[in-house]
Order: structure tokens, then sequence, then C-alpha cells
């Protein structure tokens, strides 16, 4: 039964096998001229400010978590925009129940300032 | 992998046996406790019981599939929700202790003697 | 799960609907009402509580099943109900001048104290693992949210935090458990799991697996002994209320879904499971009595003796059936009440920069405040067992119940630790009347709101006490039907 997983053995060979072979022909064959501005960080262009390694502010916590939170709902939203028509109206009332639900707590993060990025 | 297969397989030959599917989640599951007993780190600690959630998760998908039954599937969505929810106080909480601390290894917080 | 729900299901939940709703406006008027004037909404909340649980009392007696058979309103589930709602009302009313004192009056507080009452609502209704797991978690995140309400203090940070990362571990420990019973069953309904579960599967390993890993989750959610070792930490590091609705609350919540799902879904493992419960019943009260007395921070020694209490509880799901169960009903009630007052005395004591958390704080109370000296004697006595108070009876019935069903060691044992509870509440007891009042002293001055908790519970410890007939009658009733 392991047999009918052989195709896909070797395309994981092939795959890997070019990836390493392109990697290893680019460095061999490429000429090398290193200079400053080519080893300096790619900054868009522009010159580099600052470290890379910076800390992020606090504030993209808040956003991320807030993003968790509104972007689950699609979980639900989702089976039930499949089964929409056999659910009929009541249905669609109940969903904008969950809805109307989660616009309390949006309206909530907005009024307690979640939303601001200066403060 | 056929010698550890508990007898129930799909239609088509050379589907994923159930065993599988088991396997791996149980090794997903004891890899998440592990995970939470080692680690020192709040954060990993907190990514590891996300792992066992969705070793969990998995399991259900696999039973749903082999089963027929849809029940499975549905009860995942709510975890996913519910684990979402943790997520985000797990972090709102870690912040507010890296606040007042400027630390998130589990040793540091240490004011409650237990 | 076939056919779409419909307005009949709804009115079922009704209670429910009603608690959410006042919750949301609650939240909603935390924008309107300005800071300072905040009480009133612990005061809204109150009526809140008041007005669920007017609706809920239409229900009486009823039995009736809602959701495609997910959600059951039965004799069970209300009296757990209305044990939660009054336990949580009680919880608001301790908190108005708690959170005064603080600093902290806001709203939110008392919406998520109403979303966690709700959360556990739905596990005293739920006879399905997904509604059950739902009720679990919508209590458990705002409990988590709650324990770190105090965002200054570090001490309720870490709480928060390790509180967390704990009931995030058992929930999914929990799962594990819930996955394997629907693996091998193909359901999720109790009833039904028990119906497909025959004489052959019984003995699969993988049931086993499934059984143990959710006595090990539920373990932690009641903090039963060897899964309680952040139970100390985190009822100290909490503030003081949510002390409260944890030991009172909480674990009684967690023990209606490990009752429900023991008896319902598997109780043709009672042999296993009785087993299972009797070595955690005996190192729950034993190591809680016995650490306890160890203790200076009175929260603590609460947290362990809450631990103790746990065990006695789990005597009755030991002993099983008619007896057992009803007597642990009944005990959830007297815990419930004298637990409240333990914890209200602690915020009373709370008076400038005092925290009332020491044992020592308590010295010379008698002399201070005699009535809140003698409230929290009986509230003692009743924590230890001594007649003529609730824990006395409540006691009485949970060893009786184990010596009927032959677990005299158990029962024996039992009464042992009630022996040495005794000793550490008494230390407290000695403090307030034998020690002399430090000259720091300032007077107590009680909140209009925390008065009416202490005199609940106390009389309540009281009558339980004096007159458990019509207590045990209901605690009786109540489990009628449950299997």
């Amino acid at each position: 039964m392991l047999l009918s997983y052989l195709p896909i053995l070797i395309l994981v060979l092939l795959a890997a096998g070019f990836a390493l072979a392109t990697l290893f022909l680019s460095s061999a064959l490429g000429p090398r001229r290193p200079s400053k501005d080519k080893l300096s960080t790619y900054e868009c262009g522009i010159d580099p400010v600052g470290s890379a390694r910076e800390r992020f502010s606090v504030k993209f916590y808040l956003v991320a978590m807030l993003f968790i939170i509104f972007d689950i709902e699609i979980v639900f939203l989702y089976p039930w925009a499949v089964i929409l028509n056999s659910l009929g109206l009541f249905g669609l009332v109940e969903m904008f129940f969950f809805l109307g639900i989660l616009l309390i707590g949006l309206l909530y993060v907005w009024k307690k300032g979640g939303l601001e990025w200066t403060t | 992998m056929r010698g550890a297969g508990c007898g129930v397989r799909g239609a088509m030959t050379g589907t994923v046996p159930l065993s599988a599917y088991l396997i791996l989640s149980a090794a997903l599951f004891a890899i998440g406790v592990i995970g939470v007993v080692i680690r020192r780190n709040a954060l990993i600690i907190f990514m590891a019981i996300e792992l066992m959630l969705n070793a969990v998760n998995l399991t259900f998908v696999a039973f749903s599939k082999f089963l027929g039954s849809m029940d499975g599937q549905i009860i995942v969505f709510f975890v996913m929700a519910v684990a979402a929810a943790e997520v985000a106080l797990g972090l709102a909480i870690i912040i507010a202790l890296y606040r007042n601390k400027e630390s998130v290894n589990v040793d540091d917080i240490n004011l409650l003697k237990g | 799960m076939t056919q779409a729900f419909n307005m009949a299901d709804l009115s079922t939940a009704l209670p429910e609907v009603v608690l959410s709703l006042v919750a949301m406006v609650i939240l909603m008027l935390d924008f309107i009402v300005p800071k300072g004037r905040r009480d009133w909404l612990g005061y809204l909340s109150v009526l809140g509580v008041l007005l669920t649980l007017m609706v809920l009392c239409r229900q009486w007696g009823a039995t009736q099943s809602a959701f495609s058979g997910q959600y059951l309103i039965d004799p069970f589930a209300l009296f757990f109900k209305i044990l939660f709602l009054a336990s949580g009302g009680l919880i608001i009313l301790m908190s108005i001048g708690y959170l005064r004192g603080e600093g902290a009056d806001s709203g939110e507080f008392y919406a998520l104290i109403l979303f966690a009452t709700l959360g556990m609502m739905l596990m005293a209704s739920a006879v399905d693992l997904l509604i059950l797991y739902i009720g679990l978690e919508t209590m458990s995140i705002c409990i988590y949210v709650l324990a770190g309400f105090l965002k200054r203090e570090r001490r309720s940070n870490e709480a928060a935090l390790k509180y967390l990362l704990m009931g995030g571990f058992s929930s999914a420990i929990i799962l594990y458990g819930i996955v394997m019973l629907y693996g091998l069953t193909g359901a999720t309904g109790l009833k039904e799991i028990a119906s497909t579960l025959t004489a052959d599967t019984l003995s699969n390993p993988a049931l086993i697996l499934a059984m143990v890993m959710l006595a090990a989750g539920f373990g932690f959610k009641i903090a039963a002994v060897p899964f309680h070792m952040y139970i100390p930490d985190v009822y100290e590091g909490a503030p003081t209320p949510i002390t409260a609705l944890l030991a009172a609350a909480s674990e009684i919540a967690g023990l209606v879904i490990l009752l429900r799902v023991f008896l319902v879904a598997i109780p043709g493992l009672q042999d296993r499971w009785a087993l299972l419960f009797y070595v955690l019943s005996l190192l729950t009260m034993t190591v809680g009595n016995v650490v306890a007395i160890a203790q200076s921070n009175i929260k603590r020694m609460l947290a362990y003796s809450s631990i103790a209490h746990i065990g006695y509880l789990l005597i009755g799901v030991v002993a099983g059936r008619e007896l057992g169960i009803s007597a642990t009903l009944l005990y959830t009630v007297v815990y419930a009440l004298m637990t409240l007052g333990a914890f209200a005395m602690v915020i009373l004591l709370c008076v400038g920069e005092v925290k009332g958390e020491r044992i020592d704080d308590f010295a010379g109370l008698a002399q201070r405040s005699p009535m809140a000296a003698a409230a929290m004697l009986i509230l003692l006595l009743s924590l230890a067992g001594v007649p003529p108070t609730a824990g006395f009876v409540g006691k009485l019935y949970l060893f009786g119940a184990a010596i009927e069903r032959g677990y005299i060691l158990l029962a024996l044992i039992a009464v042992v630790n009630s022996a040495i509870s005794l000793f550490y509440y008494m230390k407290v007891a000695v403090a307030m009347y034998m020690r002399d009042l430090p000259p720091a002293g300032l007077a107590l001055s009680p909140s209009r709101p925390l008065r009416v908790v202490l005199f609940v519970t106390v009389v309540g410890t009281l009558a339980i006490g004096i007159y458990p007939g019509p207590f045990l009658d209901l605690a009786k009733s109540s489990i009628a039907g449950l299997w």
C-alpha cells in the first residue's frame, strides 16, 4: 500500500534535488564582486535606518488579538452560508443576531480605544 | 504502518487508514503535553497548549470522516473559536504581566509561592 | 442535528438569554455611567440576576429537552442553576465595596461575572459534550480575565497567567477524553453514548483512556489532588470576590459536569470510576487539610480548605446512587454558603492598608466588632463541621451515605480529617477572641451590600444546620430522573 505513495516520494526528491542543485550551481558559477552597497541591508532602496532587531510596539499585539477574535467568526459564517437555503428565514435572523453580538463587541473595543493607534 | 491499523479503512484502496491519523494526533498531543511540562517560557507553553487543541481537532475530523457523522467537524469549529478567544486572552495577560515584570519566564513568576 | 431549531427551543433557554442580555446591557452602560458611580451597575446586575431567577423558577419541576436533545432542563439542572445564580448575585454584592476600595470600579467586572454565571448555567443544562465544553469555556474564559482584573498588581497578573495556562491545559485534556468517547460511539449526546456502549466495548482500553482523561481534566477544574498545584496561588493572587467565585461556583460547576458525564454517559464503568474517585477523594481531603495547617495567609488557608471540601464532596460521588448524590447536592449548597461567607469576611477586614489576608489581621476582631467575630465563628464552625451548623448536617449525610454503601474506611478517614480541620479553623477563632487588637486596628465599616452577603450566608448556614429537612428533600427530588 505504501507503494502507491511512490510518485509523491519521487516528486519530493526531484523538487528538493532541483532546489539544492540551483543553489549550489549559482554559488559555484556566479561571479562575486561584493561592495558596500550590495552588502548593506535592503530597505526598499533607501539607506537603512536603525537595527533590524528592534522591538515592536506592543500595539501590534493588540491588533493581532483583535484580528484573531473577529477573524474566527468566519468558521461559523462559512458553513452557514453553504446551507442558508435550507435554514430559511430563521437561520438568517439567527446569524444576524450572532453578528449583532459581534458588533456590540466591536463597538465596545472602539469605545474603549482599542482601535486607536496613538493614545 | 499496516500492522498498527485498527481495521477501519476507507473504501478506496490507498486511503490513509484511521490509525495513522490517530497515531499522528496522539503524538502531537504528547508533544504538546511535554511542551507544557518542560518549557519555561509562557508563550511557548501557550503554543504547546494550542498544539494539544489542534491534535484533538485532527482526531475529531478523522473520526468524523471515518464514522460518517458531521458532529465531529462541527465541534472542531467551536474548539477553534474557543481556542482563538483563549489565545487573545493569553496574549493580553502575558502583556499585562510583562509590563509589570519585564519577563515571560514562568520561573520568574514567583511572587506566589506554590 | 437534522432539523433547524425553533422558537420553542429558544424559550427553554429563556433564563440564559435574559442573563446574557443583562450582561451586554451592563457592558454598554459602562460607557454612559461615569467613573465613581458604577456601583449602580453592580446593583443593576443583581437586579438582572433576580430577574433571571424569576424566569428560571417558571421551569420548576419541568423536564424538557431542546436543541435536538443537546440541552435539557430538569430538576437537577434547575437546582444548580439556582445555586449558581444565587452565588453570582452574592459575589456581585461583595464586589461592589471591594472594587471601590481598590479604585477599580467598572461595569466590565460585573458583566464578566454574569457571563461566567451564564457559562455555569449552560454546564448545568448540558447533556451533549459540545454544549458542555462551550459552557465550561464560557465560564473559564471570563474567570481568566477576572483573575487578572487588577492590572497594576503583579500578584493578580500572575494568578491570571497561572490559571489560564492550567485551565487551557486541563481543557485540552478534557477535549481529548471527549474525542475518544466520540470516536468510540459516534455520538456526542450523553444518553446516546451510554446506549451505544455495549458490554464488550466497555472493556475497550480506549474507553478507559477516555475515562481517565476526563477524570483528570475535571480533577483540574474542581481542584482535586494531585491536580491542585495552581489553586492556592490563583486563590491568593486573584481579587477576593473572584476567589470566592472560583471556590464557591466554578468548582461546583466542574462537579456538575463531572456528575453528568460519569453518571449519564458511562454508568457501565461505575466500578472503575468509583475506585478512581475513591483514591482522589482520599488524597484530596487529606492533603488539603494537612497543608492548610501551615498557612498564615487566610486566602491560602481557605484555598486548601476548599480543596479538602472537594474531597468530602467526592465521597458522595463514590458512594453513588440516590443517597450519595443527594448528599453531594446538599453539601454543594452548604459549601457554597460557608465559602462565600468566609471570603466576604476577608473583604470585610480589607480596611485601608490592611488587606485582611493574614490570619494575624483577625486578631482582636471580637473587640473591634463583636457581630463580625460571631459571624466568622459560625462560618468557621460550619466549615469544620460542628453542630448545629450546616457543615455538620452536610457531612453527616455524606459520611452516612459512604457508610451505608460500605465505604467505612473512607468515612473514617473523612472524620479524622474533619478533626484535623477543626485545628486550623480554630486558629482563626483563637486570634479573634483570645488575642489583643493591634494598635493600628481601624474601625470596620462594611458596605451595605457586604452586610447583606454576610447576613444571607450566616443565616443560611444556621438554617440548614438547624432545619435541614426541606433542603434535603429538595436535593433528593432534584436527582430523580437523572439516570
